[in-house]
């Protein structure tokens, strides 16, 4: 009997051609959507083109499955994706760090609530639209995640944090495709999303703005949205901030500060409630860190130091550095060349070639 | 694979009876009902005729009968119309807490732009209670909405009572009647409320189709505005096909009305006793008795387990179910109806309706008591709730 799968389908082109393409290999296949947020909740525009968790991407998804007689279902997962993700996020940003959404996600709602579901109907598999490919190690039979074959759109920097569990149920069907050639196989199968957007940035702030979010958000916490300094590395005050969770490490705007040259935020000291800026662009350049939180996937916890390729954010090209394991699950991270804008809260992501050892949350930055 | 419907509350085909009677209005007797020649004037004839038989049935005059486009359109026209209607004298509303999202949301909407609304609780089987409305009641309430079946649970209020109470206090009384219509006896008189919402799909009829009683001495302000149609209440060019099909589909559904009751009540008793001999820990949500419960409607939670994956798993089966209301974009929605009679969320996350009607048989109840205890079984095995307590 054919193998049935789950397909995680968001309303873009990517997932629901590879929805299609597995119906097209034989398999049987179950196509479900994950309702996430509501603008009402989040902000933003119900009436805005397009994006995933409109009720125009559930339409068009309706339509691509009654097209190739797929089941289809919508998932409710707002009150999860609120505890769960958002929580986080605003959580995070309020004490000063970074957070990556996508990467939460991923691990900590949506692989788990799919794999509930795929137990659920009783399927062998999930599937999702990413760019990028689960292999399994002969020898050690781990499972990890692979780049996906198109450089240009490789998503496995957000799926370092899939557990064994996870990745030894997941397809991806488009891991060895390219964009273009989604698009064009899309058009040819005759899908409604063909031509769509991209969506980009974080899916619940609808408007890119994520400042705006966390001011209107009604469970921010108040720590973070205090008031406070800001101050220039000798420690004199050159500005004054409406609270640390507006920052990030790097950011070079919306300071609100005269001066002649740009300053960047070098650090957050959330205990004193300060922003510290730098106008010298190289005083952000850092060559040790330390990750917590971590995830291992080709290998198991390595108890000796090792080394890797490290991409410390999605659009950063990885880093050759040297990984020592510490004590309590932590990890220090040198660089062979220092890195710039290192920021708490952010994934730093083991590479060895196109694979994933593993991955951790940045902690903190060592000067 | 065998195909069973039970989500008749939801939506209902359309009776063969039903569509005969609507089949001349779609073809040669075309007209509208506004114009002065041959064609207009057998429209207008259908028209009238359609709208004598729904007064007949609920005990209303015809002149007080008004054609929507649904339930929604009803219970906004009822909301809205009044409340604007009295806006100079009056500013506050209630309605109950577990009202249909057509009134829940047009409260809402009220709410926000200055009219003060209270949103009455349930006790633990979904009646609204007397003396909390005694208490909420006051010179300045404009109107008092409150359904006369819930739609998720199939509670029966006392409408004569509430609506009895809002009177004394000069506020104007409308129920939701879109779960009861063709299912309980509807006077409007015995009821006493000046407004009451039915609609065309849920009885057998076509979708799109609804209408609003508004008793002869209330006044509303209209929400929409052109022709001279629906006595001005209502203005654009009458649906005759619908109408005439609503015409039908409750006169029909009210010749049925006693046998079917009976039937279904039957059926309901079969299906309940059924399920709790065969599968444990499993509670009804609402009355027990089938008199103060619309029988056809039988609302289950399933302890231990998220209702989504029943119905995603009865699905696979053909076996049609829903968890709370469909009218969220196809998402299954938490319930805010079993919320407000204090169901513990992990039970109220494990519900769901089954809804009964005029084509679902001994043999579709059968089926899905067949189907149902190998699902359970399979889903609680999967939950780490269960396995912590058994």
């Amino acid at each position: 009997m054919a193998k049935r799968v789950l397909v995680a389908v968001s309303g873009g082109v990517d997932s629901s051609t590879a929805l299609v393409g597995l119906k097209k290999q034989g398999y049987d296949v179950i196509a479900a959507h994950m309702k996430l947020w509501d603008y009402e909740d989040v902000g933003g525009d119900n009436f805005q083109d397009g994006r995933c968790c409109s009720l125009e991407s559930v339409n068009d998804l309706h339509q691509i499955c009654h097209q190739y007689e797929i089941p289809f279902y919508v998932l409710n997962c707002i009150e999860k994706f609120k505890s769960t993700v958002i929580d986080y996020f605003v959580a995070e940003y309020a004490s000063g760090r970074t957070p990556n959404p996508c990467v939460f996600c991923n691990a900590e709602l949506k692989w788990k609530e799919f794999i509930n579901k795929a137990d659920a109907l009783e399927c062998d598999y999930i599937a999702t639209g990413h760019y990028a490919r689960v292999a399994q190690d002969k020898n050690t039979h781990r499972y990890y995640i692979r780049k996906g074959v198109d450089a240009s759109r490789d998503q496995s920097y957000f799926l370092w944090r899939l557990p064994q569990e996870y990745l030894s149920r997941t397809l991806f069907p488009l891991g060895e495709q390219s964009k273009l050639q989604v698009r064009k196989m899309a058009s040819e199968w005759g899908l409604k999303t063909a031509e769509k957007k991209e969506s980009r940035d974080i899916c619940f702030v609808a408007d890119h703005d994520y400042r705006r979010f966390l001011s209107e958000w009604k469970n921010s916490p108040r720590q973070g949205f205090l008031p406070g300094e800001i101050v220039a590395e000798d420690g004199h005050v050159v500005g004054e901030h409406k609270g640390i969770a507006f920052f990030t490490i790097g950011q070079r705007k919306g300071m609100g500060i005269a001066h002649d040259r740009p300053y960047y935020v070098k650090e957050i000291d959330r205990n004193a409630n300060r922003v510290v800026v730098t106008d010298n662009k190289d005083a952000l350049l850092t060559d040790k860190f330390i990750v917590d939180n971590v995830n291992w996937q080709a290998v198991e916890w390595p108890s000796a130091p090792f080394r890797a390729e490290v991409k410390v954010r999605y659009l950063h090209t990885p880093a050759p550095a040297e990984i020592k394991p510490l004590e309590n699950s932590h990890y220090e991270i040198s660089l062979d060349t220092p890195q710039r804008a290192i920021t708490p809260g952010q994934a730093a992501v083991f590479y060895n070639d196109d694979y994933i050892l593993g991955g951790g949350f940045i902690d903190s930055a060592k000067k | 694979m065998r195909q069973v419907y039970l989500d008749n509350n939801s939506t209902t085909p359309v009776d063969e009876r039903v569509l005969q009677a609507m089949l001349p209005y779609l073809k040669e007797h075309f007209g509208n009902a506004s114009s002065v020649h041959t064609f207009g004037r057998e429209a207008k004839t259908a028209l009238e005729k359609s709208r004598e038989k729904v007064a007949a049935v609920i005990g209303a005059d015809p002149s007080e009968i008004y054609f929507t486009s649904g339930g929604t359109e009803s219970d906004n026209i009822a909301l809205m119309g009044t409340v604007w209607y009295q806006e100079k004298k009056k500013n506050h509303i209630i309605i109950s807490s577990i009202e249909h999202h057509a009134i829940l949301e047009a409260a809402k909407f009220l709410e926000k732009r200055g009219f003060a609304v209270d949103y009455l609780p349930v006790d633990k089987e979904g009646f609204v209670s007397p003396d909390i409305l005694r208490q909420k009641v006051t010179d300045k309430t404009s109107i008092v909405s409150i359904m006369h079946a819930n739609n998720e649970v199939g509670t029966i209020q006392d409408i004569a009572a509430l609506s009895e109470i809002a009177h004394r206090a000069g506020a104007a009384f409308h129920t939701d009647a879109v779960q009861t219509a063709g299912k309980v006896k509807i006077d409007v008189k015995a009821l006493g409320v000046d407004l009451l919402s039915m609609s065309g799909h849920k009885i057998f009829g076509p979708k799109g189709t609804g209408v609003i009683f508004i008793k002869r001495a209330h006044k509303i302000t209209p929400l929409s505005h052109g022709g001279h149609h629906e006595k001005k209440r209502r203005a654009g060019t009458e649906n005759v096909p619908g109408i005439v099909g609503f015409g039908a589909a409750l006169e029909l559904a009210d010749s049925l009305r006693e046998s079917e009751h009976h039937r279904l009540a039957q059926l309901a008793d079969h299906f309940i006793d059924e399920i709790q001999k065969r599968i444990p820990r499993v509670y009804l949500n609402g009355p027990r008795d089938n008199e103060r419960r619309v029988p056809s409607t039988v609302n289950l939670s399933f302890e231990y387990i998220e209702g989504e994956s029943i119905i995603l798993s009865l699905d696979m089966k053909g076996v049609a179910v829903a968890s709370g209301s469909a009218c969220t974009s196809g998402s299954l929605e938490p319930s805010h109806v079993l919320t407000a009679m204090s169901v513990p969320v992990e039970l109220a996350q494990g519900s769901i309706r089954f809804s009964m009607g005029r084509f679902t048989s001994r043999e579709d109840i059968d089926y899905t008591l067949d189907c149902l205890p190998e699902i359970i079984e399979r889903l609680r095995a999967m939950s780490p709730l269960y396995q912590k307590t058994s």
